[in-house]
């Protein structure tokens, strides 16, 4: 397999406007390494509603991702809450954020439907009071 | 309908200039959801909202979309029209509600 290029980001969990910053340097890059478009939108999307969800639920966190020809791999893991109900909040339309996170345009209970609507794998591991680790990777594929 | 042209035709605010305003649009998705506005708008279109803080741009960034429109005479703060600038997004305003703005988007196509 081929040496991948890895970007690391801490996500601020407290800076809402901030939001998405990670996401935009994500999409930057994958743009400026020549990846095919419908896999840099998948990424970007990915990237963004797994960045979102620990800014707006878990007080920040940590996302690693690593690009390689033809593929992008994005873990996100947070020391926040835990999701009690994992199938439950699958549910598109189902979100627990806050009333200041609504108010700003989040919490349309999209953020994990998302995600595995666009990227080929995705694994959630979450424990209650320990946090939530998310791994995805994307294929380059017709959208 | 290029973005000058969206600009002159609904008589629009023009809030924070883009990269060209000779972009083509490519279409028309009216949202206040980020999430949904991420997933669903069209790729090169215009996005019309009343969303005004500073999430509005990087989701344009990350959707691909050149030209956001606020809606109902919202306002922009500062800090999103100087964003909109540095990623090359147009920022527009009007105080017609989306409605009557996608509307008149479609009414106005060449």
């Amino acid at each position: 397999m081929p040496d991948a290029i890895r970007m690391r980001f801490d996500v601020d969990g407290n800076d809402f406007a901030a939001a998405g910053t990670a996401s935009s340097e994500v999409k930057r890059a994958l743009k400026q390494l020549g990846m095919p478009s419908g896999l840099v939108k998948r990424a970007a999307i990915c990237m963004y509603e797994g960045e979102i969800n620990m800014v707006i639920h878990a007080d920040g966190g940590v996302a690693s991702v690593a690009i390689r020809p033809g593929s992008v791999e994005i873990e996100l893991c947070d020391h926040g809450p835990g999701i009690p109900d994992l199938e439950l909040a699958m549910q598109e339309g189902y979100s627990t954020a806050s009333e200041q996170a609504r108010n700003l345009g989040f919490g349309a209970g999209m953020g994990l439907p998302n995600m595995k609507r666009y990227a080929d794998e995705l694994k959630i591991e979450t424990e209650l009071g320990v946090g939530t680790t998310v791994y995805m990777l994307l294929h380059d594929r017709p959208c | 309908m290029t973005i000058r042209q969206l600009i002159d035709r609904l008589s629009l605010r023009v809030l924070a200039g883009g990269a060209s305003d000779e972009t083509q649009l490519q279409g028309c998705y009216i949202g206040d959801l980020l999430s949904r506005v991420i997933s669903r708008s069209v790729q090169g279109g215009l996005w019309i909202t009343i969303m005004n803080n500073l999430n509005v741009a990087a989701v344009a960034v990350l959707a691909d979309i050149p030209c956001v429109l606020l809606a109902e005479g919202v306002e922009a703060p500062e800090d999103l029209c100087e964003k909109c600038a540095e990623e090359g997004i147009f920022l527009l305003g009007s105080d017609r509600s989306a409605y009557e703005l996608a509307a008149a988007y479609a009414q106005n196509q060449p």
